[in-house]
């Protein structure tokens, strides 16, 4: 029982948020913060391997969820759907329900590769040095698809709806919903298992002291090189998942500020915790939709003119805030760098995460 | 001329004519050391003499400008520290480098890392190999702290062990690495002299129970005199003095070394 519960709550929680969407039970919006909160999940803990395990400083996440999303939106676009550049899909419009995870991974798979845009550098600098090689990267990565104009450029790219639809004409589910649970648990699980290992441990020695993981044996640019491309990777299937559920990507969408809610999900959960990162990821989605409540509240309460829209100009007051009060009174985040079963030694009875 | 001779087959650290410049400071020059299986070979010299360069230069840290390096044999010219650490080599710091955020366990057990059979991909489908190599390190590594009678704090995180247990964690992480040749630096710095006549056992009797060759830096000269039955005296660089630790003491050299010289 005690090898299973995390599979078996896992599977319900799964197959219920699938059944509520299934039967329209529930409201779109709460379906969309629902699939919101796991591509937060999979942007958060995926940062968390290198700013909180390895314990380098990444500023430029959104960057490479922004190569996920456009590789897997392009692919997707060209092979299943009528578009701009090849006119015809390549394939037939029904194979996508079998092909989109692959389509996901190939994203995730380009995102990997610009990873080592990262990485290499990483062989010599760190510390603050390395922050700033990240936003760089972080704008080439976006200056370089504002100049592609076959792709839309600056105006965006879209057509990814249509995909998503030919998947539901072939079997109605819904097939969103379905894979960014997948796609969010495999991200929790394929990372536990990483840091786990004594393998991956060694990302941990490499943030408490290089020089001695070096001497004693650890092959330090190959495991900066893995975990770098494992997390940069795993924010390009977040951002593919991203791109099909919103149904349009533009360059803009993956600035700075998008690579900033990435770090704050980060800080608040506890540098190096993955339950943490996890905990956080949720907490912020429920917020940044919170405010949204409270926009639509203020506007009902006749409190502001209709004109004024708080929310979105609020979010990046508040946020900021957030990091303040944090570092002013927990800089530790949540969790500090413990996880859930540490905290709570009596839950390992009754679950086992491996 | 000797450069371009075979390294010796005996010998376990070999260095020949090795000079280290950082910029126009030489601050190893002309080092030459031949040690042969279990030796207890003690480097001493005052303070900035050079001795810690020279194990950063063993272990790889640095490339030497001048002379070559042989580990049991085999150059070490070009080879990254972890590749030195493979070749046999294991070292501890002058000021104690131990992880301190992961167990006593975890740090005999990343130090493993270069003995790891499995990749990236076995470790997250957790493989045979995977879990089969985990279970040898995770067997070695608890033996290991059983027979330094660690056993008792392999929970514990490091830094909440007394200084001198400290210091013993990071010689038994070194030797967890199988080595032929350990390098320890001053590891009886910081130490009471309680602790320092422990640490001083601890040594001798690694040096009797362990197939091994032990490369010593010390500031104390009691300790050297007392576990090396060859030092070498290097101050500024150079090599002043060599021998058994009788002509040691009497080395004039040396005493000007460590004392000052009398004729101002």
């Amino acid at each position: 029982m005690q090898r299973y519960s995390v599979q078996l709550i896992l599977i319900a929680l799964g197959g219920l948020i699938t059944y509520l969407a299934y039967e329209e039970a529930i409201d779109l919006y709460i379906i969309s913060v629902l699939m919101f909160m796991g591509v937060n999940i999979i942007m958060s803990t995926s940062l968390n391997l290198v700013n909180g395990n390895m314990g380098e400083f990444s500023c430029g996440h959104a960057g490479f969820m922004c190569v996920g999303a456009y590789v897997s939106s392009v692919l997707g676009v060209l092979l299943f759907s009528k578009n701009k550049i090849l006119a015809a899909p390549l394939l037939n419009p029904e194979m996508a329900v079998y092909f989109f995870p692959f389509i996901i991974i190939a994203g995730g798979l380009a995102a990997a590769l610009t990873g080592l845009l990262v990485a290499i550098p990483s062989y010599r600098t760190r510390g603050d040095y390395l922050a700033i090689i990240t936003i760089a990267a972080n704008y080439i990565i976006i200056s370089a698809i504002e100049n592609m104009n076959i792709i839309g450029g600056s105006r965006g790219f879209m057509g990814m709806k249509r995909v998503v639809n030919s998947m539901e004409d072939v079997l109605y589910l819904p097939w969103m919903v379905i894979w960014v649970f997948v796609f969010t648990i495999g991200t929790v699980w394929l990372l536990r298992r990483y840091t786990s290992s004594t393998f991956g441990k060694g990302v941990n020695a490499i943030c408490q002291d290089e020089v001695a993981a070096e001497i004693m044996s650890v092959n330090t640019n190959k495991m900066k090189t893995i975990t770098f491309m494992l997390s940069s990777g795993l924010a390009g299937v977040a951002g593919g998942l991203f791109a099909y559920i919103i149904g349009y990507v533009n360059p803009g969408s993956f600035n700075i500020l998008k690579s900033t809610e990435a770090m704050v999900m980060v800080y608040l959960g506890g540098m190096g915790s993955l339950s943490g990162a996890v905990i956080a990821a949720v907490l912020f989605t429920l917020l940044t939709e919170g405010l949204r409540f409270a926009d639509v509240l203020l506007h009902y309460l006749w409190f502001v003119p209709d004109s004024w829209h708080y929310s979105q100009v609020w979010k990046w007051v508040i946020i900021p805030l957030i990091l303040i009060i944090l570092m002013q009174f927990r800089p530790e985040g949540i969790m500090g760098n413990r996880e859930l079963s540490d905290l709570f030694p009596g839950l390992k009875r009754f679950y086992k995460f491996k | 001329m000797q450069n371009t001779q075979a390294p010796s087959s005996t010998s376990v650290l070999e260095i020949r004519n090795m000079t280290q410049r950082f910029g126009g400071l030489v601050a190893v020059s002309d080092f030459s050391i031949n040690l042969g299986k279990n030796q207890l070979y003690g480097l001493i010299g005052p303070n900035g003499a050079g001795k810690t360069t020279v194990f950063n230069l063993i272990s790889g840290f640095y490339q030497p400008s001048q002379g070559r390096i042989f580990i049991n044999g085999r150059p070490t010219a070009g080879l990254k520290p972890h590749k030195v650490t493979a070749l046999g080599v294991a070292r501890t710091f002058q000021n104690i480098r131990l992880w301190n955020d992961m167990s006593v366990l975890d740090n005999i057990r990343v130090a493993q890392h270069g003995a790891l059979d499995y990749g990236f991909l076995q470790a997250v489908l957790r493989t045979r190999s995977y879990r089969d190599c985990e279970a040898r390190i995770e067997k070695e590594a608890r033996e290991l702290l059983t027979f330094f009678e660690l056993d008792q704090y392999a929970n514990e995180l490091p830094t909440n062990l007394p200084y001198g247990l400290q210091r013993k964690l990071e010689i038994v992480r070194a030797l967890s690495e199988k080595p032929k040749l350990l390098l320890l630096d001053e590891p009886a710095a910081g130490l009471n002299s309680v602790d320092a006549i422990e640490l001083i056992r601890l040594v001798k009797w690694i040096h009797e129970n362990f197939d091994i060759s032990i490369l010593l830096i010390e500031h104390h000269m009691d300790v050297v005199m007392e576990l090396c039955s060859q030092i070498k005296v290097i101050d500024f660089g150079q090599t002043i003095a060599e021998g058994d630790p009788e002509e040691i003491r009497n080395n004039p050299a040396v005493i000007s070394a460590y004392l000052g010289d009398d004729t101002i």
